[in-house]
């Protein structure tokens, strides 16, 4: 199972360091990674590979969530099917 | 990985443009709960619905947090009562509604549809009982929503039932006149209803469905409307192009999440109803779609025409995204639950009988209507006789669901909270159709139904 990770905060040292720690922590791999500063705001887009994650995913979207209080980023993970049905046949 | 551009698209159609799924309706076959007491028949009833439907929220829940895409209501439809509670030998069916009810609340669903009766040919001995019944069982209960179908195009029209519908309309009104007339928002009566609609207040699970059934209605309008902003001033078969596209692309989310839900509670998916459902709330509304094509307000010369292309267009899209597209399929048209109706209502441009004309187009009928409380028996009656002979004849679905708000006349507004919305009270013709009205008996079916 795969998931995208969509991210928005003001950019700041770390950020990345953040997130991908929460990832590794619950044994995410990251496959494919983008990222620019729009108008001095961090935008990051990130597909994941969640077949041998040690949480469920709800725990896992609760934990990057909190990241909005912590430093400021809004975070969003979907699974990868919803954009692959809507955007192709 | 799918293009960085069309990750953002989808996420701003989710989040700016309020792309949802309205509704996973699970419907559920009651034909085993029939019984000669109607004590066990609704404890079966209660049974077999509790059974079936208890992960239903849950899984709703868990596709939502998933997936990131809302999915507004759960609800469950089940075979229509009249079927189910003739055995009975009751004279009303209240302990029926009852039970619906209550297995709605142990479940966690918002509405259950399915206290309804199919009388379009004629009344059977529980049709009968069951209309009679509808009055008081919307007053006694929370969730459950009622529909008869008075008129198909193979049959006619029966005026009797017509007729009656009339006064059990303004009965429903009266009993929940402490709430705006409520119940009548939970009432719709059908031409050509179809059995696997998954949106109520109409929702009722047919004879000929399988068992258990999950049916997914989809929405959007939020998102055409916003697709429609960047074709600006562009000819109309761009338009109605842009619309298709949009349209595929949600019932494609729609497809999704059925195919989920199906697979994870083990119900068939059966059909996907690709309407454009709107709400009360802005950036929701189907009235500010037909405006963004160029109309000053909805409800000016030109409406009809532009909800005519909005509704094909949204059906062409769809079919091309889902290989089981049913239900109603295009766009309503609910003046209370349409920000943008209920503007166009209060400015003058809207008035009942253009509402009539478009209901010529859209996928249902008049909807969600607020009318004076003193309007009579048969003028609703005379109502909804144009309105089923309009989807007799043209062979489409037509439904009513008016509500003569007690006590309550042109100038003043109704309010029936949440998704229901609220409406000014809109003026009906004042001159009387009751001579019409009271002389029953049928109105044949058109010539065009006799294809075989």
């Amino acid at each position: 199972m795969k998931a995208v990770i969509t991210g928005v905060g003001m950019d700041k040292v770390g950020i990345f360091y953040r997130v991908t720690q929460i990832l590794a922590e619950k044994n995410v791999n990251v496959e494919d990674i983008s990222q620019t500063i729009l108008q001095g705001y961090f935008t990051m887009m990130m597909l994941v590979d969640l077949s041998r994650m040690t949480c469920d995913f709800s725990q896992l979207k609760d934990q990057l969530e909190s990241l909005e209080k912590e430093i400021g980023l809004s975070v969003r993970i979907q699974r990868e099917e919803i954009f692959n049905y809507m955007q192709s046949i | 990985m799918v293009l960085n551009n069309n990750i953002y698209e989808t996420i701003r159609m989710i989040e700016k443009e309020k792309l949802d799924i309205r509704t996973i309706t699970m419907g559920i076959s009651l034909m085993d709960c029939i019984n000669s007491s109607a004590g066990e028949a609704c404890r079966r009833i209660y049974d077999k619905i509790t059974r079936f439907a208890c992960d239903l929220v849950k899984v709703g829940n868990e596709i939502e947090n998933e997936y990131g895409i809302p999915i507004i209501n759960k609800r469950i439809s089940v075979t229509p009562i009249a079927l189910i509670a003739a055995a009975s030998g009751e004279d009303h069916y209240g302990e029926y509604a009852k039970a619906l009810d209550d297995a709605a609340k142990e479940v966690g669903v918002n509405f259950i549809g399915g206290f309804s009766a199919l009388v379009h040919k004629g009344f059977a001995k529980g049709d009968k009982i069951l209309i009679e019944s509808i009055p008081s069982a919307l007053q006694e209960t929370e969730r459950v929503c009622s529909s008869v179908n008075v008129a198909n195009s193979k049959a006619g029209i029966n005026m009797d039932a017509v007729k009656l519908m009339g006064k059990i309309i303004k009965q429903t009104a009266y009993l929940t006149r402490d709430r705006d007339s409520l119940g009548c928002a939970k009432l719709v009566v059908f031409a050509n209803a179809v059995e696997d609609n998954p949106f109520m207040a109409g929702a009722y699970h047919g004879a000929g469905e399988p068992e258990t059934v999950i049916n997914v209605g989809v929405s959007g309008p939020g998102v055409v409307k916003c697709a429609l902003e960047k074709v600006k001033g562009e000819p109309l078969q761009i338009v109605a192009e842009n619309i298709k596209k949009t349209a595929f692309k949600i019932t494609r989310a729609g497809q999704l999440v059925g195919n989920e839900v199906s697979k994870r509670l083990g119900i068939p998916f059966g059909i996907l109803d690709l309407s454009l459902a709107p709400t009360p709330a802005i950036g929701d509304s189907v009235a500010r779609i037909l405006e963004e094509m160029g109309l000053e307000a909805c409800g000016a010369h030109g409406t009809t025409a532009a909800l005519a292309l909005l509704n094909d267009a949204v059906k062409k899209g769809g079919i091309m995204a889902s290989s089981s597209v049913g239900g109603l399929s295009g766009a309503f048209i609910p003046v209370s639950e349409d920000e943008g109706m209920i503007a166009a209502v209060k400015n003058g441009a809207l008035t009942f009988d253009k509402l009539e004309a478009m209901t010529s187009v859209c996928s249902v009928g008049l909807d969600m209507i607020a009318i004076p409380g003193d309007t009579s028996e048969s003028t609703i009656s005379a109502i909804i006789a144009d309105e089923a002979a309009i989807g007799v004849i043209n062979n489409k679905t037509t439904a009513v669901r008016v509500i003569p708000v007690y006590g309550k006349n042109v100038g003043d507004t109704a309010e029936f909270g949440g998704l229901l919305g609220y409406a000014p009270i809109m003026p009906v013709n004042p001159f009387s159709a009751e001579e019409f009205v009271n002389r029953g008996g049928r109105i044949p079916a058109p010539v065009h139904s006799f294809k075989n």
